[in-house]
């Protein structure tokens, strides 16, 4: 360990990726191989599911070393592409009527821009504050304007919560990769890195505790799957790796433990309020798959990020008081 | 790669980027045989949709039609409906001694494909108006050419008639099965049974 932390931050930042490109690739190689065999029906479906899943970790993990190697602009424009793409995901899932046209030009090309150049800048104070404030109140003003009552609150708040979600929290992404901590500098990418594996461990840990353990659900109509014993699986598989990771962030082991246990609770949960948002768009399945409305799945992939995001950002400003 | 040709596609990549204009081949694939493609018809953005959903080959071949006194008024209008997308021109007022559908018979007549919308205007109730006669009289001179039908599902929502700033939204078009003018069938049968075509395609988007 000690010998890792003489290296300089771009070496450390280098040895992250040559590690995590180098595991990808194994694991590449390893799927490849495998598909020689003549595999039965439900392996094959398996087989489809895990292709599309690696697809997805690859095309993130490159997102990521571009987003690292082209430095704060390009990273923080990747990042509000993504943003962008999962807004237009959400909306299209949510009914909208004619009034609120305004209001959706407003926050796309207006308010995500915005805020993405907020981050880019790092005013963090402003950026903090932005939509919670701002845009909160400019976005209903807009829509009254239309001069449409029919279910105002109701399409007014879709929107609001569009935003919130996937421009506000996704912000918090590229936010992460910025953010200078005191003998923390130029290291952002390890926050980003560090915060996507211990959610992903809180999903995946939660996903098998669910089939092993089959409790009784909390919510049947929204996640036959979701029962607290898996979620705490979940968050506790978070919290031992996010342990495990320490020395790639600023914390000390038990301070590490709190923040992996947070951020993948927090991941896990914006998963399950993704669901409920499903049911209530009425579709079935869009994991991966591209269903006929055109959903291609990116929102569902992207939600538990942007729910851990920000609590994770603002826990490590609150500890450290920046 | 000249200007109309690169125009074209960063116009194509807007559309993508706006609406996802994701192309559904229900009943008939993609090919290169000369096709009379026909549409609901909710909004201007309809036009750009069916275009870019079209694989690359085919949009150089597919021909809109183009109101002549609205779409040539200003240079930029008439360049961009006749360089970019090779728009078939047809006069709005009708002259006693023309026939209004001789500028799209001389197109099929090239070998083109076209996009029609046979409702004539746009509508903005979600069910399809009646449609006119037009696509009966061009079934019945071209019996060989394919007649495809096309449902566009969301574009309302994405430019609402009187707004100029398209809002990104996803939306789809369904291509269908071909639809033939069968032996000796009636003007109005056969233009509801078209239209039939049109609608059932809904279904298979929600």
């Amino acid at each position: 360990m000690s010998s890792l932390r003489s290296l300089t931050n771009t070496q450390q930042v280098g040895l992250l990726f040559v590690t995590l490109f180098g595991v990808l690739l194994l694991v590449t190689l390893v799927a490849f191989a495998r598909s020689f065999r003549e595999p039965t029906d439900a392996q094959l479906a398996l087989q489809e599911r895990w292709t599309r899943e690696l697809r997805a970790i690859w095309i993130g993990a490159l997102l990521f070393w571009v987003a690292w190697a082209a430095g704060p602009f390009v990273s923080t424009l990747l990042f509000g592409f993504v943003s962008f793409f999962a807004l237009r995901e959400f909306v299209s899932l949510t009914h909208t009527r004619r009034a609120d046209h305004r209001a959706l030009l407003l926050a796309f090309f207006v308010v995500l821009p915005a805020q993405y150049v907020l981050v880019g800048m790092r005013l963090f104070n402003a950026f903090t504050v932005f939509i919670p404030v701002y845009v909160f109140f400019a976005i209903p003003v807009i829509s009254a304007l239309a001069n449409d009552p029919l279910h105002f609150l109701e399409r007014t708040a879709k929107i609001q919560w569009g935003i919130a979600v996937c421009v506000f929290g996704m912000s918090h992404a590229p936010a992460l990769l910025l953010l200078d901590l005191p003998r923390w500098q130029e290291r952002g990418a390890f926050f980003v890195f560090y915060l996507v594996v211990v959610v992903v461990v809180a999903q995946v840990a939660q996903a098998i505790a669910s089939r092993k353990l089959r409790r009784r659900p909390v919510a049947r109509a929204i996640s036959r799957t979701f029962s607290w014993r898996a979620w705490g699986a979940g968050a506790g598989a978070a919290a031992a790796v996010g342990t495990l990771l320490f020395w790639t962030t600023p914390f000390k082991p038990l301070e590490a433990l709190v923040m992996g246990g947070i951020a993948g609770a927090a991941g896990t949960l914006g998963e399950f309020v993704m669901q409920a948002l499903k049911r209530d768009a009425g579709v079935r399945n869009w994991r991966g798959r591209p269903s006929v409305t055109g959903a291609v799945g990116l929102l569902d992939r992207v939600a538990p990020l942007c729910f851990a995001a920000p609590v994770f950002f603002h826990s490590v400003r609150w500890y450290y008081a920046i | 790669m000249t200007l109309p040709e690169v125009a074209g596609l960063a116009l194509a990549f807007v559309a993508r980027v706006i609406t996802g204009a994701q192309g559904h081949w229900h009943g008939a694939p993609p090919k290169a045989e000369q096709r009379i493609y026909f549409a609901n018809h909710q909004s201007h953005f309809d036009w750009v949709l069916i275009w870019a959903a079209l694989p690359r080959e085919l949009r150089a071949v597919t021909r809109p039609i183009a109101a002549r006194d609205y779409w040539t008024a200003t240079p930029l209008k008439h360049w961009i409906t006749r360089e970019i997308f090779n728009a078939v021109y047809v006069s709005r007022e009708r002259k006693e001694d023309e026939d209004p559908l001789e500028p799209l018979m001389e197109a099929l007549r090239n070998g083109d494909s076209l996009v029609i919308f046979p409702e004539g205007t746009r509508g903005h109730t979600g069910e399809p108006a009646p449609f006119k006669s037009g696509l009966y009289s061009l079934a019945q001179a071209f019996p060989d050419v394919q007649l495809i039908p096309a449902w566009i599902d969301n574009v309302q929502r994405v430019m609402p008639k009187g707004e100029v700033v398209p809002v990104p939204i996803l939306c789809t078009v369904v291509f269908g099965a071909p639809v033939a003018l069968r032996p000796g069938e009636e003007r109005r049968a056969f233009l509801d049974r078209a239209r039939q075509a049109v609608v059932a395609l809904r279904e298979v988007v929600r």
